[in-house]
């Protein structure tokens, strides 16, 4: 895939294969007035969909200092009915408005009857799910006119009827719609111990020459009746240490990507998270000169 | 009042206000730093609302009982007219189906 | 596909319904605890959303009970859209007529205050008016045109009317103090919030200025919202008034009447 093509379905501002964090309010005094040294900030796109005021103000002030990620969360692209146009638009008016380097939204739903249920749900991997999906991928991607990333969920359940692998589904999804993947290495630690499978395994398996993007999380931790382990998508604590060396294993696999470091509950002071965003940078500069993937490459 | 004098008594109102105001300095806080969404102790600028999370969350209170609590915080201390305070005596009712 | 999502959808929302069929996990695994993951997600995420959108009213009456009441607030109001700000603009009303409230009389009002705030947090960006230009722009009417006069409001601006000193409780709220003391006098106060320089501001109106602020910035002439507001007291200035609300940022634009 040449490099120019690349920039011109991901957006005129790539974001670097570097650490990036989540952008929050608390931490504005400090993005803004120190100017750390960060690769990118990604904020939530519905967040960013008022009509004007004091958040606006802020975008504005790091999008003209930083790259900028856009991560949709409300777009519910594995829903069984049609898309919300009224959302989409406002969505395309965000990714206007800020022109970020990377677009994504996730492999879940969570509209139901009209009613948004906040939270990421499953969905059964079928062959089926995937027109669907295909389907909805291609019409956000036609509505905002640049291809987007599309996430691997965090799974507690997972349902009997599925019959496609989900590397093989994401593969495929991207193949069909020209979407890249945004790989959430800790929801791969999080559902391969809660669904019961290898997590390297599934590394191994995951179509990496599509990835544009990866996440980074903590994850809190239940034990079970049976003595296993639950493990829940947290965002509110350090990446643990089980999900670095998966980590370095998907970069051996794909070569440097943007990373986000995600903490989105009990936000820590603007140090911590730096230092956090400073440990995965440590990481990803082991594998400079690995293999190319979409979506990171400057023109 | 009659009409009249309603609008009399409101114009020689505004026209003394607005003569004065018409050579005051804009009292707007022009020089003030923009507020970004920084919320301080003690300090009211600032109402962010609440934004999304793609988290889940470890905690488990969806099957709370509202009718059978009392308010248990400031407003215990905070003195109505007559020498009431703000809490209250816990009302009975059927738990609505969640 | 839709059948499975259905049920899925019903279980998650309704904790009394059981585990629906042709779900799975590793083996061994509890089924219920891992429904349960997505119910909490869905409810405490809507509940935590409440929480960080009212924090004076969640301070007035504590987090135990505060979290309650968002429960059965959230059980009967999902929110429509994924955009959270949003959600919660119905949430003083649900106060007023929710019982076990009911003592702390004022706590509607002051759920109101806040949802107003974060409403002018996100509203639109508009020119204010400034007092020393509204008064120059006057200064040739006539006392007719004057008094029929109307002002455009700042998208930002959100009138709270209360029986309640509302504003005083919530600005005795902003910090950590654990008993906040409320020292003035028990009266009732209209919330004025606005968003000059791209700052929400609550003021606190009498019930003059608060009935004429509510008209003027609804639409009324500057001749009845000034009656209404004489109705209240009779002393109420709707010079002062006038040039209040326009040094507080609130009015956009103000244009003489034709026709």
């Amino acid at each position: 895939m040449a490099a120019a093509d690349i920039a011109d379905r991901f957006g005129p501002d790539p974001v670097p294969a570097r650490a990036g964090v989540g952008l929050k309010p608390q931490h504005a005094a400090a993005v803004l007035g120190g100017r750390p040294d960060v690769g990118f900030f990604e904020v939530h796109a519905e967040n960013y969909m008022g009509a004007g005021g004091p958040p606006h103000r802020l975008l504005e002030g790091v999008r003209d200092r930083y790259p900028l990620s856009v991560h949709g969360v409300g777009m519910s692209i594995g829903g069984p009915g049609p898309l919300d146009r009224a959302h989409l638009a406002r969505l395309r008016t965000v990714v206007d408005r800020y022109r970020p380097g990377l677009v994504s939204e996730h492999l879940a739903w969570s509209s139901h009857d009209g009613a948004f249920l906040n939270d990421l749900l499953p969905v059964p991997l079928t062959e089926a799910t995937l027109d669907r999906v295909a389907a909805h991928v291609d019409e956000v991607q036609d509505a905002l006119g640049r291809a987007i990333l599309v996430e691997n969920p965090s799974s507690y359940l997972a349902f009997a009827e599925s019959t496609i692998p989900e590397t093989e589904f994401l593969g495929r999804l991207a193949e069909r719609t020209g979407c890249g993947l945004l790989l959430d290495v800790n929801n791969v630690r999080v559902s391969a111990t809660n669904l019961g499978y290898d997590p390297v395994g599934y590394l191994d398996a995951f179509p990496v020459a599509h990835i544009g993007e990866i996440h980074l999380a903590g994850y809190d931790e239940e034990v079970e009746a049976d003595g296993g382990r639950l493990l829940i998508d947290a965002h509110g604590s350090p990446v643990r240490p089980d999900v670095w060396p998966l980590f370095r294993h998907a970069l051996a696999l794909a070569g440097p990507v943007p990373t986000l470091i995600e903490w989105d509950n009990a936000v820590p002071d603007w140090p911590v998270l730096h230092a956090e965003a400073q440990a995965a940078d440590a990481v990803l500069a082991g594998f400079v000169g690995g293999p190319r993937r979409a979506g990171a490459d400057r023109g | 009042m009659k009409r009249r004098d309603v609008n009399a008594v409101l114009l020689g109102s505004l026209v003394t206000a607005l003569t004065a105001a018409a050579v005051q300095a804009p009292a707007l806080a022009a020089g003030k730093e923009k507020c970004y969404g920084v919320s301080l102790a003690g300090q009211n600028d600032c109402a962010a609302g609440p934004g999304t999370t793609c988290a889940g969350t470890s905690k488990v209170d969806y099957q709370g009982n509202a009718w059978k609590l009392v308010p248990k915080g400031t407003c215990e201390g905070m003195e109505l007219p007559g020498g009431r305070k703000g809490s209250l005596t816990a009302l009975e009712r059927d738990v609505p189906k969640g | 596909m839709a059948e499975a999502l259905a049920g899925f959808a019903a279980a998650v929302v309704d904790p009394g319904r059981p585990v629906p069929a042709g779900l799975t996990a590793r083996p061994g695994a509890d089924l219920g605890r891992r429904l349960a993951v997505y119910r909490n997600n869905v409810t405490v995420g809507l509940v935590d959303a409440l929480a960080a959108g009212f924090p004076v009213t969640g301070r007035l009456v504590g987090e135990e009970f505060f979290r309650a009441m968002a429960q059965v607030f959230v059980a009967w109001n999902r929110p429509s859209s994924p955009m959270m700000f949003e959600y919660g603009a119905g949430f003083a009303d649900f106060i007023a007529g929710f019982a076990p409230a009911a003592s702390v009389p004022y706590l509607a009002d002051v759920a109101a205050l806040e949802a107003a705030r974060t409403a002018a947090w996100h509203a639109a960006e508009g020119p204010a008016l400034a007092a020393a230009v509204l008064a120059r722009r006057v200064a040739g009417w006539s006392g007719e045109a004057l008094l029929a006069a109307r002002v455009t409001a700042h998208p930002a601006t959100r009138v709270v009317a209360s029986r309640y000193p509302i504003r005083s409780v919530w600005a005795v709220h902003q910090g950590d103090d654990p008993e906040p003391a409320f020292g003035g006098p028990w009266q009732p106060e209209t919330a004025l919030v606005t968003r000059p320089a791209g700052e929400v501001r609550v003021r606190a109106l009498d019930p003059a200025a608060g009935a004429f602020a509510a008209a003027l910035l609804a639409g009324a002439s500057v001749g009845e919202a000034g009656a209404a507001a004489l109705d209240e007291d009779e002393g109420f200035e709707a010079g002062t008034a006038l040039v209040m609300l326009a040094d507080a940022g609130a009015i956009g634009d103000m244009e003489e009447a034709r026709g």
